[in-house]
C-alpha cells in the first residue's frame, strides 16, 4: 500500500535533512552552531499549526456532512499534533536558554504555542470522555474549530507584539532572509516531517477504522481470509 | 579533530544534542505506539471472531 513508500521517502529525506542541517550548513554568524536547533524546531512548529488546521478542517467536515472517515482522520491527527507542539516548545526552550539567557518567557509567541498544546490535550481528553465515538467526534470538532482562532494569533504574534522570538525568516512574502545553504536543509526537514505525519496518521486511521467497524462484515471477511481460519 | 568539533557544536553541544535527542525520542515513540496498538486491536478482533465461530 502507500505507507511503505511514504516511510522510505521520509527516512531518506530525514537523513538528507540531518546531513544538510548538522554538517553541510555553515554556522550562523550571530548564533554560531546553536542555530542548528532550527532544523528540528521550525519543522515541528510548522507542523504543530499545519496539523491543527488539518484536524479542525477534518473535524468540521465530519461535523457538517457526517463523514466517518473525516472524524477518524481528525482523531488520529491529535496525538501527532500534540507531539509536534511539545517538540516546538521544548526545542525552543533549549534554544532560548543559550540565546536569550532564559528557558521561558511569557511572551506572545511562546504563550500562544503553549495554548495550542493545551488545545490538543483538551481535544484528546474530550475524545476519550465519551463512549460513543460519534458524539466524541462531534464535541471535539467544535472545540477544534473554536481553537482555530489561535493559529493566526501564533503566526502573527511576532508582528503584533514585541517579543523575544525572532520574526519570520521564511514564510513571508518577499524573499526569505536566510542563506540558501541553510534554507535547503530546513525545507528538506520540513518535507520529511510532513511525510512522517502522513505515514503515521494513515496507520493510526486504519487501526481506528478497524476498531470502529469491528462489527461490520468486511472486517470479519478481511480477517477471516488471513488469520481466523488458521 | 573534526569529529570532536562536530560533537562539541561550538560549545552548544548540550542544547543542540538534547534537542535532537528529544526529537528522536518523540518521533520514534509516535511510530512504535500506533504499531503496537494496530497489532493489539487486530489480535483482539481475531480472538473475538474465533469466539463467535464456535
Amino acid at each position: 500500500m502507500l505507507t511503505p513508500w511514504l516511510s522510505w521517502i521520509c527516512a531518506l529525506l530525514l537523513i538528507a535533512g540531518l546531513y544538510g542541517g548538522l554538517i553541510y550548513a555553515p554556522p550562523d554568524y550571530q548564533q554560531g552552531e546553536s542555530f542548528r536547533i532550527i532544523y528540528v524546531h521550525v519543522p515541528s512548529a510548522w507542523m504543530s499549526m499545519f496539523v491543527y488546521v488539518l484536524m479542525a478542517t477534518a473535524g468540521g467536515v465530519g461535523l457538517i456532512w457526517h463523514i466517518k472517515i473525516a472524524e477518524v482522520f481528525a482523531k488520529s491527527c491529535a496525538p501527532l499534533g500534540a507531539s509536534f507542539t511539545f517538540l516546538a516548545l521544548a526545542t525552543g526552550s533549549l534554544w532560548g536558554k543559550p540565546m536569550w539567557g532564559t528557558w521561558w518567557v511569557w511572551d506572545a509567541r511562546l504563550t500562544s504555542e503553549l495554548i495550542l498544546l493545551f488545545l490538543y490535550l483538551g481535544y484528546m481528553a474530550l475524545q476519550s470522555a465519551f463512549d460513543d465515538r460519534r458524539v466524541a467526534a462531534r464535541a471535539s470538532a467544535v472545540l477544534a474549530l473554536v481553537g482555530l482562532i489561535n493559529i493566526p494569533i501564533i503566526h502573527y504574534s511576532v508582528e503584533w507584539w514585541s517579543t523575544l522570538h525572532q520574526g519570520a525568516t521564511v514564510t513571508k512574502l518577499d524573499a526569505p532572509s536566510i542563506h540558501i545553504d541553510m534554507l535547503i536543509p530546513l525545507l528538506i526537514m520540513a518535507l520529511a516531517f510532513k511525510l512522517y505525519f502522513f505515514t503515521i496518521v494513515l496507520i493510526r486511521s486504519r487501526t481506528e477504522i478497524l476498531e470502529y467497524e469491528c462489527n461490520s462484515k468486511w472486517v470479519s471477511d478481511l480477517l477471516n481470509e488471513t488469520e481466523v481460519s488458521k | 579533530m573534526v569529529v570532536q568539533e562536530f560533537f562539541h557544536m561550538g560549545g552548544y553541544a548540550f542544547y543542540v544534542w538534547t534537542s535532537y535527542a528529544l526529537t528522536a525520542v518523540v518521533l520514534i515513540f509516535n511510530v512504535v505506539q500506533p504499531l503496537i496498538r494496530k497489532r493489539k486491536s487486530k489480535r483482539d478482533l481475531i480472538m473475538r471472531l474465533r469466539r463467535n465461530l464456535r
